[in-house]
C-alpha cells in the first residue's frame, strides 16, 4: 500500500465559474462566498468502488438495453471509446463511468421533458460501464438531436452526451458533456460558453474516428475524460503525520 | 526556452443538467432499465452503529426549494474507516460509504437511511469529528459543490475538528452541523442547505 497523497488542486479557472450570467438558472443557484479551500485528509483522497457484479454487460450498449427484442432506436448509430486518464496521463482503471442523451429526435425518456419531438419506444437513453485495467471505455448509441431550451428565447443545445466518473477519491468526482466535432451549436451556446477557455471547450469535442468506425454499420466517436492527478508522496507530504 | 511538464488539463465539468436522473435514477425519470439503481443502500445490513436518518431541502438564492438536486454521500463506518484500499482498517461486508439521492420533484425534500460514522484521522494526527462529505449537482450547478454535515451532538469533537476550524467566520460554520431529533423511535438529522444568500452553507474547494 503506498502512502496516500493528495490530488492535485483543481484548477478553478479552467473550470466554469458557478456564476455565468449568460446561463441564467445559475445565477440564483450559485454561492456567493468563496469556497473554502482544503487540503486533502482520508475524506477526499478514498471514495466509493464499483465492480462488474454491479452492473451488466448490456449496459453500456444504449442500442440494444431498452430496445424490445429485434428492434433498435432510430437514429445515426455510433461508438462512443476513449480513456479515462488522471493529470499525470496514467489511466484510471475499473472505474465508473456513466452516459446519458436525448434521442435522435433531441427528445429525453423524462417525465418533466415535455418537447414535441416523439419519444423513441426503443431507447432509454442511459448507460453505464467500467473501464478495464488500461482506463479504457466504449459505448454504442445512436447520435443524440440538437434540442431547444428555455435560456434566451431561441437557444438550442448542440448534440451532446452527458458523462458521470469517479475515479479513485472523491475528490476526482466529476460530470461533464461530450460534444460532437463540425456541431455548429457549440459555439453559441450558453451552457458550453460557461467555460471560460477555448481550449477547454475543445477538450469536451469528441473527434470523429474513422479507424474505430465499423465499416457498414457504426461511427465512431473518440472522447478521452481527464480526472485530477496525484501528487506522488516526496518527503513531509504525507496526510496521516507521525 | 524551458522543457514541458507535459500535464494534462482536467475536462472541466458542466451542469449534470434537468435530466440527470435519466442517467443516475432512471427510476425518478419514469423508467426501469437496470438489474439494480447504484446508491440506494449506504451502509449494507451488517453495519454496526447507530441506524440514523438523514434528510434536508436544497434552497437556492431566491430562497425557493431546488427540486432537481442529486446529492452523493461518502462516509466512514462507525469505527471511522472508509471502504477503500487505502485506508487502513476493516469494514463490514456490504458497507459501501456511498449513496446517491435526489430531491422529491414536488417538495424538494431528500432523504436517506445510514448508520452514523465514526470520527476519523485527519491530516498531521489531527482527529477529524464525524462526518459525512456530500457533493451536489444540478440544473445550473456549473461545478458540483462539496460540503460536510457535521452532527450536532458532537459538540466536543467538533470544537476540535481541523476542517470546520478552518472556517474562519464562527457563525458559518454552524451551516454545516445537522440538527438531530428522534422520530417515531429513530434518530433523524436535518441538514437543510442554502446554495446562495443569507446562511449560505460553507462549501469546500477540496
Amino acid at each position: 500500500m503506498s502512502t496516500p497523497a493528495e490530488f492535485y488542486q483543481r484548477d478553478r479557472l479552467w473550470h466554469p465559474p458557478a456564476y455565468a450570467k449568460d446561463y441564467k438558472t445559475s445565477v440564483t443557484r450559485s454561492p456567493q462566498y468563496a469556497l473554502i479551500s482544503l487540503q486533502n485528509s482520508a475524506s477526499e483522497i478514498t471514495g466509493p468502488t464499483f465492480g462488474h457484479r454491479d452492473i451488466d454487460p448490456i449496459d453500456n450498449d444504449l442500442i440494444s438495453n431498452y430496445a424490445a427484442p429485434g428492434q433498435s432506436p432510430i437514429g445515426e448509430r455510433i461508438i462512443v471509446h476513449g480513456r479515462v486518464l488522471d493529470e499525470n496521463a496514467r489511466p484510471v482503471p475499473n472505474t465508473l463511468v456513466e452516459v446519458w442523451q436525448a434521442n435522435a429526435g433531441g427528445r429525453y425518456r423524462h417525465k418533466k421533458d415535455t418537447y414535441l419531438a416523439p419519444i423513441d419506444p426503443n431507447f432509454g437513453g442511459c448507460g453505464r460501464t467500467l473501464t478495464d485495467e488500461n482506463g479504457y471505455y466504449y459505448f454504442r448509441t445512436v447520435k443524440p438531436g440538437a434540442y431547444p431550451w428555455r435560456n434566451w428565447v431561441n437557444d438550442w443545445r448542440p448534440a451532446h452526451i452527458h458523462v458521470s466518473v469517479f475515479g479513485s477519491g472523491f475528490a476526482q468526482r466529476l460530470i461533464t458533456q461530450m460534444y460532437f466535432e463540425g456541431d455548429p451549436l457549440i459555439e453559441t451556446c450558453p451552457i458550453v460558453n460557461t467555460i471560460p477557455d477555448k481550449a477547454a471547450i475543445g477538450q469536451l469535442v469528441a473527434a470523429l474516428d474513422r479507424n474505430a468506425t465499423i465499416p457498414l454499420d457504426t461511427i465512431a466517436y473518440k472522447f478521452d475524460i481527464v480526472l485530477r492527478g496525484r501528487r506522488s508522496t516526496l518527503f513531509e507530504n504525507r496526510l496521516e503525520g507521525n | 526556452m524551458t522543457q514541458k511538464l507535459n500535464y494534462l488539463k482536467e475536462s472541466p465539468s458542466q451542469t449534470a443538467g434537468p435530466y440527470v436522473h435519466i442517467g443516475l435514477a432512471p427510476g425518478a425519470a419514469g423508467f426501469d432499465i437496470y438489474r439494480e439503481e447504484l446508491g440506494w443502500d449506504i451502509a449494507g445490513p451488517n453495519a454496526k452503529g447507530e441506524p440514523i436518518r438523514v434528510e434536508g431541502i436544497v434552497i437556492d438564492g431566491t430562497g425557493s426549494p431546488i427540486k432537481d438536486v442529486l446529492l452523493e454521500a461518502w462516509q466512514a463506518n462507525s469505527a471511522g474507516v472508509y471502504p477503500h484500499p487505502e485506508h487502513p482498517g476493516e469494514v463490514e461486508e456490504g458497507f459501501r460509504g456511498w449513496g446517491r439521492v435526489i430531491t422529491d420533484f414536488a417538495t424538494g425534500e431528500w432523504g436517506f437511511d445510514t448508520v452514523k460514522p465514526g470520527p476519523v484521522m485527519g491530516r498531521n494526527g489531527r482527529m477529524m469529528a464525524p462526518h459525512i462529505n456530500l457533493w451536489i449537482v444540478a440544473r445550473g450547478i456549473n461545478v458540483g459543490l462539496n460540503t460536510r454535515l457535521y452532527f450536532e451532538d458532537e459538540t466536543e469533537a467538533n470544537a476540535a475538528d481541523p476542517v470546520l476550524n478552518l472556517i474562519e467566520w464562527e457563525r458559518r460554520r454552524a451551516t454545516l452541523i445537522a440538527k438531530r431529533s428522534e422520530r417515531d423511535g429513530q434518530t433523524v438529522y436535518r441538514f437543510d442547505l442554502k446554495i446562495q444568500g443569507e446562511d449560505e452553507t460553507v462549501f469546500f474547494d477540496i
